[in-house]
């Protein structure tokens, strides 16, 4: 048994079970072929331009509005969706009421129907004759081929993120910590401000991050509702799609990849910001 | 004197917040959905029957059912070695590996084709050579199959990676010593023990495999009738004004949902899985 298990790789810790070489192997060459690789030609194809020409197309008059419009709008869905997902997740968890399974089942609806089912059925119902369009349009509230319109689409989008981030962690939360406030003399919203919500305060900030990058690359959902008229309500991703049709795959590239590493930046603070309160918690 | 115990609030609050709650899922999520039925039946079900029927609908339809029957199964095999390694064996770069199955979902889907476009087009990396060996794959089927299986290529995997974890490694130690070789404690031991996580995660790559649009529609060219899938048909469709026929198929895509969304409650409800912030 010795001699077997000396004769393993030293750099994982021996296990009896067989299998790790064929799985580990096909595992990092499928995530090469299918995901590193092709990422990776973004990187490649980004440095081949040279500086000049990336800062050229992708800090352009046209490309700067299209991220303001993307970061914007999904910041303000995100921040929607922060609210209301909280009450959602908070009736969820704390609440009975008759068809709640259903309810619970139909918050995942953003993740199952197809972006571009969902991006025609917004755009129908607030057009200017649709069936909230029609009741906008005399007030002079335009949605559909507006920022607003994005805005809508994006925070269908993003709902089931919020949501679902809440939910467990409020499910956690013991009830003893309210009733001890309670009998501190606490009244309710002094007790939900301050002793429920700083605990689900990082769950929250997670699900809204997470609809928030979502909401900067979606592409199927928004390009019906929103007009797409340069400058003004043309999305990045839609901008990165407009030039690969005109043949200018630098200017594609720098664009997804000035998106790419916005995205990035942003999990990547989630993430430091979420160990750094760990640590601060000790736990 | 207080109606309601300490820790919760008076049933006026609570119908109050349940009904506000309700109102905007009515209005942000169950509206959208009807309107697509809604709007695909509007002339009655003869124009949608036709719609459905047209030959560049089946087209689409047969299509988006053969990328899906590719991709998902894909998915199924990279989940399970990918599980396997992860959670049955302890080995440096772990976390890294699985930040690195998460990263298709933080890319936008339109990038996510892109790449594919840098790569395999006709101006990419490997265009030239695939164009004198008279091989497509950029504006050809390939191409979306290589898009959608990028895009949920994280699915199967997910679900089963946490599972597999909670679940340890003694019952395949277990039968091993009981003398089953791997592949007999694969399929009699771990398989069984999963089955219904795989088959969650196997719903959920399959809704987003036949849903895709971004990353198809930048690498599928849009040809009617051999590289257009369902979404892309519902995107021309609409373009042309023919909403009802937009919708028509529109609503076989939502169809789709609904079923997967039955499905993917009863597996929680019966099996306790749970689902997470995911995709």
């Amino acid at each position: 048994m010795t001699s077997i298990a000396m004769r393993k790789p030293r750099w994982r810790a021996p296990s009896v079970l067989p299998g790790f070489g064929l799985t580990f192997g096909f595992s990092l060459a499928w995530l090469s072929l299918i995901v590193l690789i092709p990422l990776s030609t973004l990187f490649l194809k980004s440095a081949g331009m040279g500086w000049h020409a990336f800062v050229e197309v992708g800090f352009s008059d046209r490309a700067m509005a299209a991220y303001r419009l993307s970061f914007g709008t999904a910041a303000a869905a995100a921040l929607v969706n922060a609210v209301f997902g909280l009450l959602v997740a908070w009736t969820l968890v704390r609440y009975d009421f008759p068809g709640k399974r259903i309810v619970s089942a139909l918050v995942d609806l953003p993740f199952a129907l197809p972006t571009a089912v969902a991006g025609i059925a917004l755009t129908s119902i607030y057009a200017p004759t649709g069936w909230v369009g029609q009741f906008l349009d005399p007030l002079g509230i335009k949605v559909a081929f507006t920022a607003t319109g994005i805005t809508v689409a994006l925070i269908f989008i993003g709902l089931p993120f919020v949501v679902r981030s809440v939910e467990p962690v409020l499910a956690d939360l013991g009830l003893d910590v309210e009733e001890a406030a309670a009998t501190l003399g606490a009244n309710r919203f002094q007790t939900f401000f301050r002793v429920i919500f700083p605990a689900i305060m990082p769950a929250l900030f997670t699900g809204a991050a997470l609809a928030f990058a979502r909401g900067v690359g979606e592409y199927g959902s928004v390009i019906f509702i929103s007009g797409n008229m340069p400058g003004r309500t043309e999305i990045a991703p839609l901008l990165i799609v407009t030039q690969l049709e005109q043949y200018a795959y630098n200017g594609a590239t720098a664009i997804a990849m000035i998106m790419m590493l916005i995205s990035f930046a942003v999990l990547f603070t989630l993430n430091a910001m979420q160990s750094a309160r760990r640590r601060r918690l000790g736990s | 004197m207080r109606q309601h115990a300490p820790g919760t609030e008076s049933r006026t609050t609570q119908v109050v917040l349940i009904l506000l709650a309700l109102a905007f899922l009515a209005f942000f999520l169950v509206m959208p959905l009807v309107a697509v039925f809604i709007e695909a039946l509007k002339q009655g079900i003869e124009p949608f029957l036709e719609a459905v029927s047209n030959p560049d609908a089946l087209a689409a339809i047969r299509l988006t059912l053969f990328i899906a029957a590719i991709s998902v199964p894909l998915n199924v095999v990279f989940g399970l070695a990918a599980s396997w390694a992860i959670t049955k064996f302890s080995f440096p770069g772990k976390n890294l590996l699985l930040t690195m199955i998460d990263l298709p979902l933080s890319v936008s889907p339109v990038v996510s084709g892109l790449v594919f476009v840098l790569l395999f087009g006709a101006q990419g990396l490997l265009g030239p050579w695939l164009s004198a060996h008279g091989l497509k794959i950029i504006f050809a089927v390939p191409g979306i199959v290589l898009a959608t299986v990028f895009i949920t290529f994280p699915f199967v995997a997910r679900e089963l990676i946490p599972l597999m974890m909670e679940q340890g490694k003694d019952d395949e130690e277990a039968a091993l010593s009981l003398g089953a070789n791997g592949w007999q404690t694969f399929w009699h031991v771990t398989l069984p023990n999963i089955r219904w996580g795989l088959l969650y995660g196997v719903l959920l790559c399959n809704a987003r495999a036949m849903g895709e649009f971004g990353a198809v529609s930048v690498v599928s060219g849009h040809i009617r009738g051999e590289t257009n899938t369902m979404p892309l048909h519902v995107e021309i469709l609409y373009n042309e004004y023919d909403f009802v026929g937009a919708f028509a198929v529109a609503s076989l895509l939502a169809a789709l949902a609904l079923v997967t969304l039955v499905l993917k409650s009863v597996l929680e409800w019966r099996f306790d899985l749970h689902s997470g912030a995911r995709h």
